[in-house]
């Protein structure tokens, strides 16, 4: 069997280097975990109470959502409603009810909360319970805040998923053991590790979220929980108050990762070395494989982080271990240093990780490391293009499928990429590139 | 509190990003949470800038909202002056930082920084994007001419020296506003009259400090810039142009305004490059556009402007008006008046959608959202205005403004109409099974739906745009008028050899017909009477 990944973080030499920084943060707000999870629940609908921001926020983020209806829309808070807060109450009863009635395919409705719902301190949680009592059964209403002031981007798929765990059906006490993966995946992905559990002998295993709200994973004592993404703190916190075991691993990416996330779950259910080989050897092989086309375009290459979605970690992990990049600063939003524990030791010595931010001490940073890619978002990303630095969206590796030993390939493919279109293209840039200004096709005044 | 699945317009701070991103030296410190910063995409993707948005947000967070979050704010102005080093400030809130009162025009004065620093109330609960521009550019604008506005006197001009103008109102994310300008200069250079400051886009501090010596001001979009050049013309005693100047008919009025305005010889207005609409409108082709019934949706500037080039110069027949923009709700209103049709003054694009099924146009001229809608009901679109998605960025030249900009738009709006023989074949041969209604005419792209799919790449190029919902189906219910009117079975198959899309209209104009004569059963009869009745 392979070696159990550790669960502390390593000591001495190998520990990786942690800076704190507080600033301008130029990262999205829980909200925008909106964008995947309405897609992932097929049967939820997401109503931020908050404000003509909020609302160009989320379709301003959520572009992608072009072929359907979005199930997500926002309660836009008035001036009348910051008048009195009975009044909101009943306003968000009215909004509610003209949602329902229009949608009435929904089974479970998000109430979230948003920065200006916050600091008026309008009761969600209440007003969830109150809405709940009156469309229960046909309708759930839970309640979780993706506000700004408490939540950064991938956090509000934690505080969603955490607003579900109480409505969990709880597992008998002597049931035999189970497995739990927590946290949204590609359908596809999920797909795949349910058919390499089932070859390793594990019968029961649950995805949690569910595609549809009603099929809720019972949990207690005996369920043993896989984090399949880092930033679900408050989701594990929960799940272990009910019963829950965590399985410490390292995140599922990349061949090493993969493996190490699935060994868990192994000698969890005490499956020998030769019933986990006969499982995973073959798609193991097969990333290994894949990978090979693209570890010649990464060796050797430096790669900068800002802080954007929590994947960052396990991403330098990945992209250090098994691409053979050179790690020159990993930026996180936050650290969870016992869930990150095991990413955190499988990187390079003195690897320097940077949690918080200040943007603008960053970009200073990054721009004196002239990094071969720099991994950040879409505010940034043209900025740095032009100043000739290669970029890759941060975000389009949450929107992406990566995870597994299916997906090892493509993931390295997405850091490939920026290369690759820089390799193609010989078309130079006018010498003044102010590409946004007016270029006029003969001489103007 | 308002359900509100998509927007129209955003907050009003993201009006004065647009004024400060337009800019080339004011810098916009935002009081605002994690998340704001959101808006930096808005310009770094679908605008494609190559530079960061000019602005510091706060970023506070929960744990500093009992404690200082004044001293927060004070801090990052000082740190985006130092680093920044700008010619002015604009400093404000979003909307949550609104709601906690630190006073941000305060704070920022007590800084006592060595520029000017202008302070901004958008209050983000009743005011949206374009008044939240409109007002960011009065309030810089007076604070940079505050030591020249005091007993301002108008020189004359010098005799000999060419009359001059500003360009007011283009911005950053406006729609075609960056080729709108050079088209509108060199049209002026071609009259001979100069452009002394474009503002705000491109434009610096400076350059607005500069704004009294121009002869006159040329208000290009009125949304962004009327109370400026209002408050210009009361206090620097500078005449307006107000003339939208986007059409053939509309270039033509500007120019002479420009010339009496300016006091030039009316026969400049020779000089100016010609435009193809007039010939191609009068081309043989077009007769295909003859009363083609469109729909106009968007901001109100563009709307008017619409529905003049629809009806005068393609001979369109203007089914249905409207527009988001409250602050010109009078004027849409006064135009739609005039055309004989109700005006829909709405940010509630559901309404927007129920008010395009109803009306069954040919051709819908609208936003991206409206493109969205067309498409879903199978209506050709053209979009005419913002708000702005990464295709409203083009890489060629493309004005909506002047001579250009009207051949620009002839092909355009011709663009999703130009069906030629093939809307002749589909009329003749319904019963082709390639001409089934569920197979998209060649002109709208290859299949319903796919045509997004094939030319965007996951992530981005709908970044703006997210796909509406359908409130109702392309078809009208049977018997909308609530009389208790039968199809007989034959006339049901008869109405489904006529194209799809008008086919709602036919539906409707029979039972209006049945209704009148007192008919109880539709009969082919009844739906060839219908027709002579009403005509196409």
């Amino acid at each position: 069997m392979t070696a159990h990944a550790p669960i502390t973080a390593a000591s001495g030499c190998s520990e990786p280097v942690v800076q704190r920084q507080r600033g301008q943060h130029a990262v999205f707000c829980g909200l925008t975990g909106i964008i995947w999870m309405h897609r992932k629940i097929q049967d939820a609908f997401f109503l931020v109470v908050g404000s003509r921001t909020c609302a160009h926020l989320i379709q301003s983020a959520a572009g992608v959502m072009i072929f359907a209806e979005p199930r997500f829309a926002t309660a836009i808070i008035e001036e009348r409603d910051l008048a009195g807060l009975a009044d909101a109450h009943e306003e968000l009863d009215r909004v509610v009810d003209q949602l329902l009635s229009r949608r009435p395919d929904i089974r479970l409705l998000f109430l979230v909360g948003s920065c200006p719902s916050e600091v008026i301190k309008l009761d969600l949680c209440r007003a969830a319970q109150r809405l709940d009592k009156r469309f229960n059964p046909d309708c759930r209403v839970l309640s979780y805040s993706g506000s700004g002031i408490e939540t950064t981007f991938t956090q509000g798929e934690d505080a969603a998923l955490a607003a579900m765990v109480p409505s969990l059906p709880a597992k008998a006490a002597d049931s035999p053991a189970s497995l739990l993966v927590v946290g949204a995946l590609a359908d596809v992905v999920e797909d795949q590790f349910r058919r390499i559990f089932t070859d390793l002998g594990i019968g029961d295993v649950a995805f949690f979220p569910p595609r549809r709200s009603t099929d809720l994973p019972a949990i207690g004592p005996g369920t043993r929980m896989l984090l399949a993404q880092p930033f679900l703190a408050e989701t594990a916190r929960l799940l272990e108050g009910r019963g829950a075991t965590r399985l410490s691993a390292p995140f599922p990416l990349g061949v090493e990762g993969t493996s190490a996330w699935l060994d868990a779950a192994a000698a969890a259910f005490g499956i020998g070395q030769a019933a986990f080989d006969a499982a995973t050897a073959a798609p193991r092989e097969r990333a290994a494989r894949a990978m090979e086309r693209y570890r010649p375009q990464l060796a050797g290459k430096s790669i900068f982080f800002f802080p954007d979605s929590q994947l960052e970690a396990p991403l330098a992990r990945f992209l250090a271990n098994e691409a053979g990049m050179r790690i020159v600063e990993v930026g996180m939003p936050y650290l969870h240093r016992q869930h990150m524990a095991p990413d955190m030791g499988l990187l390079p010595a003195g690897t320097l990780i940077t949690e918080g931010a200040d943007v603008d001490q960053q970009l200073d940073r990054c721009r004196a490391a002239r990094p071969d890619l720099v991994v950040c978002g879409l505010g940034l990303a043209n900025p740095l293009e032009a100043e000739g630095l290669n970029t890759k969206w941060s975000i389009e590796l949450v929107f992406t499928p990566i995870q597994g030993y299916e997906q090892a390939g493509d993931l390295a493919e997405l850091f490939v990429r920026p290369f690759n279109r820089k390799q193609r293209l010989s078309v130079q840039l006018p010498a003044k590139a102010a590409t946004h200004q007016a270029a006029a096709p003969t001489g103007g005044a | 509190m308002q359900l509100t699945v998509w927007t129209y317009e955003g907050p009003p701070h993201v009006g004065a990003i647009r004024i400060a991103t337009a800019m080339t030296d004011v810098h916009y410190v935002l009081h605002a949470p994690q998340g704001d910063t959101y808006a930096d995409l808005l310009f770094t993707m679908i605008e494609r800038r190559d530079q960061r948005t000019p602005v510091t947000y706060t970023t506070f967070q929960a744990r500093d909202l009992g404690g200082d979050t004044a001293e927060i704010f004070q801090s990052a102005c000082r740190d985006a002056h130092q680093r920044f080093q700008p010619a002015a400030m604009l400093v404000g809130a979003s909307c949550t930082a609104e709601l906690l009162q630190d006073n941000p025009a305060g704070l920022a004065t007590a800084l006592n920084l060595p520029i000017p620093v202008v302070p901004l109330e958008l209050p983000s609960y009743q005011k949206k994007e374009n008044w939240g521009a409109s007002e960011t550019f009065y309030r810089l604008a007076r604070a940079l001419l505050a030591g020249r506005a005091q007993g301002y006197v108008r020189p004359e001009r010098a005799a000999g020296t060419r009359p001059s103008c500003n360009l007011l109102g283009p911005t950053a994310l406006g729609f075609r506003h960056r080729d709108d300008i050079t088209e509108v200069t060199r049209l002026l250079a071609a009259l001979g009259v100069d452009v002394n400051v474009v503002a705000p886009l491109g434009a610096s501090a400076a350059d607005l400090a500069r704004l009294p010596d121009a002869d006159f001001n040329i208000s290009l979009y009125p949304e962004i810039a009327d109370v400026t050049v209002r408050w210009l013309e009361r206090t620097f005693r500078q005449s307006t142009v107000r003339i939208v100047p986007i059409g053939v008919g509309a270039t033509t009025d500007f120019i002479a305004e420009v010339i009496k305005v300016a006091g030039l010889d009316p026969a400049v207005a020779e000089r100016a490059i010609p435009s193809r609409l007039p010939w191609y409108s009068r081309s043989v082709d077009s007769t295909y556009l003859t009363g083609k019934r469109v729909f106009i949706f968007g901001d109100a500037t563009h709307v008017i402007a619409a529905a003049r080039i629809a009806t005068e110069e393609m001979g369109f027949t203007v089914v249905g008006i409207g527009t988001y923009t409250r602050e010109f709700a009078r004027e849409v209103r006064e135009l739609a008046g005039k055309l004989g049709v109700e005006a829909l003054i709405s940010e509630d694009y559901l309404e927007v959608e129920a008010r395009i099924a109803e009306l069954q146009p040919e051709l819908v001229l609208g936003t991206q959202m409206e493109r969205h809608i067309a498409k879903r009901l199978r209506i050709g679109c053209a979009v005419i205005s913002a708000p702005v998605h990464v295709q409203d960025f083009p890489a060629r030249y493309a004005p909506q403004m002047g001579f250009e900009g009207a051949n620009v738009i002839f092909d355009t709006w011709i663009h999703p109409l130009m069906m030629g023989l093939e809307e002749h074949l589909i009329g003749m041969f319904r019963g082709d099974f390639e001409f089934s209604d569920s197979a998209t005419p060649s002109h709208l792209g290859a299949g319903h739906g796919s045509h997004m799919a094939t030319q965007t790449s996951p992530v981005v190029p709908d970044i703006a745009m997210p796909e509406p919902a359908p409130v109702a189906a392309a078809t009208m219910p049977p018997a909308a008028t609530g009389a208790s009117i039968i199809w007989a079975n034959e006339a049901e198959l008869e109405l489904k050899k006529i194209p799809f899309f008008v086919r709602g209209k036919a539906r409707r104009n029979t039972e209006r017909f049945a209704i009148l004569q007192g008919l109880e059963l539709i009969t082919v009869d009844t739906l060839y009477d219908a027709k002579a009745h009403f005509g196409r």
